[in-house]
């Protein structure tokens, strides 16, 4: 046998074959458009602004309003600028969502968890309960809200009373309102500064738990961080409580604190409705953890309560959280809704009726978007953030 | 290759479309229709039927366009556009002209970019309120709920208002008319306020018209006209002489009645008027007839008037100051000459 050494020759294409290439020059093609599209908008634009002589810019933030606006979280008058009237839209935007994504995952969680529950009735009411809400649009659940069930409530002089302090009518809920003395600041403080050190007190607990197996007992000292110290402070500084009770007077309430209808009726419709999808998603994450896991955890001798906290949930939170993400958003997006009922949010006040009175359009839709760009990012990182320490550590 | 060449001369017809920016009489020419945007469902100004079809002073002066512009009414298209849209509806071109119950004001000829073609409709802004609540004038309203629209002079003129008189109020803003007489009638709110001829019309779809009443004190001028973009002085000669014609008409007594007859007359204004003499319709870019199409498909002014909310219509609107300068009132039309 002689030795044949055998002439691998590798096949020599053109170029144009070469994957490398190609992709380049498609990528480069679509850059290009992108660039020329960009372009021919940033050019009609220009061009149509400048026929209408329509002026640009951001002046316009710093003109008087002249409008009111039903609900403001800090002060607001018609000789405000439109720059506060932005931030109170915001702030609007935000309080309604950040409350919907709260009691959305309250109300999900429960719901999730019911319809897996061995209890028939349980589980059937929390799956008619998705089904229904889930299935129908969120405008018209809105307008169900605030046409059908809080439009129908009394007028203010019948209002419904509870122990003469609350009044529910047709114009929202009044409750008393506390006014403290001048040092609730002091208490305050000293309220915040008692739950950080609780919280850095647990972890430290943890740490030395995880290190010795030994436990500690730290609520005794949380409880006077968070409680006793600002309650002594209360007392000591003389800060005193008075109370603004509502009291009707002529056509409406005057004193006391108000929710108005505008925003129960949203706040109920939005978080009822993403409570729908959140419920679905916590039932695939707890599904979705192997039954193995409990019997598994249920031979170890761990009680009922504690194989759910300690096995599932842990195990399900990598399944919920990314679904859950979304969930957020949309229910934050969602919230401009707001505008068909009158609630006064970012898309009512700034997009609507700044946008109508400044006609500029171009600024004022663009900041909007960069807002709930902003507003979704920062969800989504935080979301992120959390959902990388609970994902699975291979280790 | 052959794909990349598709997407480069599509994107260059984009562009050139973009810088043609032709003059609106000649795209609506192109068209074969005017884009008219109007009021979503107003009664007397703007309102679609169970048919489709619409009615309204606003409608009948966009008709009237198209008789002078095609010889033929029926040649434009209404789109209902809510007061929050209508503003960036008529600069992105969407449509040709606003013929939509809206208040000229300084800061919307200017900054916004738009001009004015003379006043429609002279109105002014009232408030509404039920008889039960026992309210004679608008200065006790102190302390109370105000359903109103977004976007509209009515918000700011109801600001000032009770600013003003140091009343104290909530005001709760929607986004269509329609939503804001629903908040009213629901109780949500104790009065409702817009301009008068609105709140005619607006209070004939509550279930009980009779047991709510019209306050004596009107806190505005309202003077609603119709309005296109900066930038093309032609368009906007056609709009306004259009709506000059009209009065014209009425007052020289030319009407859908009179017209065969009036055109035999020998009155050199009328015959002005009515193109026999002069070119005044081609110095305006039309027909010398023009308004002879749009007295004969449409009607003068007051015809337009009495039909859609004077006597001939639902709302029964007294003239007041929208009747002629000759006969006490404030509508006054340069000549044609």
């Amino acid at each position: 046998m002689t030795d044949v050494p055998v002439r691998r020759e590798r096949l020599k294409a053109s170029w144009i074959f070469r994957p490398g290439v190609r992709s380049a020059v498609i990528q480069l093609l679509l850059v290009g458009l992108l660039v020329l599209v960009g372009w021919f908008i940033y050019r009609t634009t220009r061009q149509n602004i400048i026929t209408q002589r329509i002026p640009i810019g951001f002046d316009f933030f710093w003109i008087e309003s002249g409008f009111s606006i039903s609900q403001t979280l800090i002060p607001f008058s018609e000789s405000n600028t439109y720059a506060r009237a932005f931030l109170v839209g915001l702030l609007n935007t935000l309080f309604v969502s950040a409350l919907g994504v709260f009691l959305a995952t309250v109300i999900g969680f429960l719901v999730g968890i019911g319809r897996l529950s061995h209890n028939w009735i349980i589980a059937r009411l929390c799956g008619g309960y998705v089904e229904i809400i889930r299935n129908l649009p969120l405008l018209f659940q809105i307008l169900f809200w605030y046409l059908a069930v809080l439009a129908a409530l009394p007028v203010p002089r019948q209002s419904i009373s509870l122990f003469g302090e609350v009044f529910i009518n047709n114009r929202g809920i009044l409750i008393p309102k506390p006014m403290f003395g001048e040092c609730i600041g002091v208490v305050a403080a000293l309220a915040v500064a008692g739950i950080a050190l609780s919280l850095i007190l647990a972890t430290l607990a943890r740490r030395h738990r995880i290190r010795t197996g030994a436990g500690m007992k730290t609520w005794p000292v949380a409880l006077l961080f968070v409680l006793v110290a600002p309650l002594f402070a209360f007392f000591y500084l003389k800060v005193g409580v008075a109370v603004d009770h509502p009291v009707l007077k002529g056509f409406n309430f005057i004193g006391g604190m108000r929710v108005i209808p505008e925003f129960l009726a949203l706040l109920i419709a939005l978080s009822t409705y993403t409570a729908g999808f959140i419920a679905e998603i916590v039932r695939a994450g707890i599904l979705a953890v192997p039954r193995g896991q409990t019997e598994a955890a249920s031979a170890l001798g761990l009680r009922r309560s504690s194989v759910l906290r300690l096995v599932v949930v842990p195990q399900a939170l990598r399944v919920i959280v990314p679904p859950l993400t979304s969930q957020y958003l949309n229910l934050i997006k969602n919230s401009s809704l707001a505008v068909s009922i009158g609630y006064p949010d970012l898309v009512s006040v700034f997009a609507g009726t700044t946008l109508n009175n400044t006609g500029q359009a171009i600024e004022i839709l663009g900041i909007t978007m960069l807002v709930y760009l902003f507003i979704s990012l920062v969800i989504s990182f935080a979301m992120n953030m959390y959902n990388r320490r609970i994902a699975l550590k291979e280790r | 290759m052959k794909r990349s060449t598709v997407l480069f001369s599509l994107a260059l017809t984009f562009a050139s479309a973009g810088a043609a920016n032709a003059a609106t009489l000649d795209d609506i020419k192109a068209r074969g229709s005017i884009l008219c945007g109007v009021s979503g469902g107003l009664a007397g100004f703007a309102q679609p039927d169970d048919k489709g079809n619409w009615t309204g002073i606003d409608v009948d002066f966009c008709r009237a366009l198209a008789a002078a512009v095609f010889n033929d009414p029926t040649k434009v298209k209404f789109l209902p556009l809510t007061a929050k849209d209508r503003f960036t509806a008529l600069q992105s071109r969407e449509v040709d002209l606003l013929s939509r119950n809206t208040t000229w004001t300084s800061s919307r000829d200017t900054q916004l970019g738009f001009n004015f073609a003379g006043v429609v409709y002279y109105d002014a802004q009232g408030f509404l309120v039920r008889k039960a609540a026992k309210v004679s004038s608008a200065l006790e309203l102190s302390n109370t709920t105000v359903c109103t629209q977004s976007g509209t002079t009515t918000q700011l003129n109801l600001a000032d208002y009770f600013r003003s008189n140091n009343m104290k109020y909530e005001a709760v803003v929607f986004n269509t008319a329609d939503e804001v007489i629903k908040a009213y009638e629901s109780g949500r709110c104790d009065v409702f306020t817009t301009d008068v001829s609105q709140i005619y019309a607006e209070r004939l779809k509550l279930s009980k018209p009779d047991d709510h009443m019209i306050l004596p004190e009107l806190i505005s001028k309202e003077p609603l006209a119709p309005l296109v973009r900066h930038g093309d002085d032609q368009w906007f000669d056609i709009v306004k002489w259009t709506l000059f014609a009209m009065l014209n008409a009425e007052e020289y007594d030319v009407s859908q009645k009179t017209l065969e007859q009036r055109l035999k007359s020998e009155r050199p204004d009328v015959k002005r008027l009515l193109g026999i003499e002069g070119n005044y319709g081609e110095q305006l870019g039309l027909t010398n007839d023009w308004v002879v199409r749009i007295v004969r498909h449409v009607g003068n002014y007051g015809e337009i008037f009495d039909r859609n909310v004077g006597e001939g219509s639902r709302l029964k609107i007294d003239r007041g100051l929208n009747k002629l300068w000759n006969k006490g009132g404030l509508q006054y039309a340069p000549p044609i000459r």
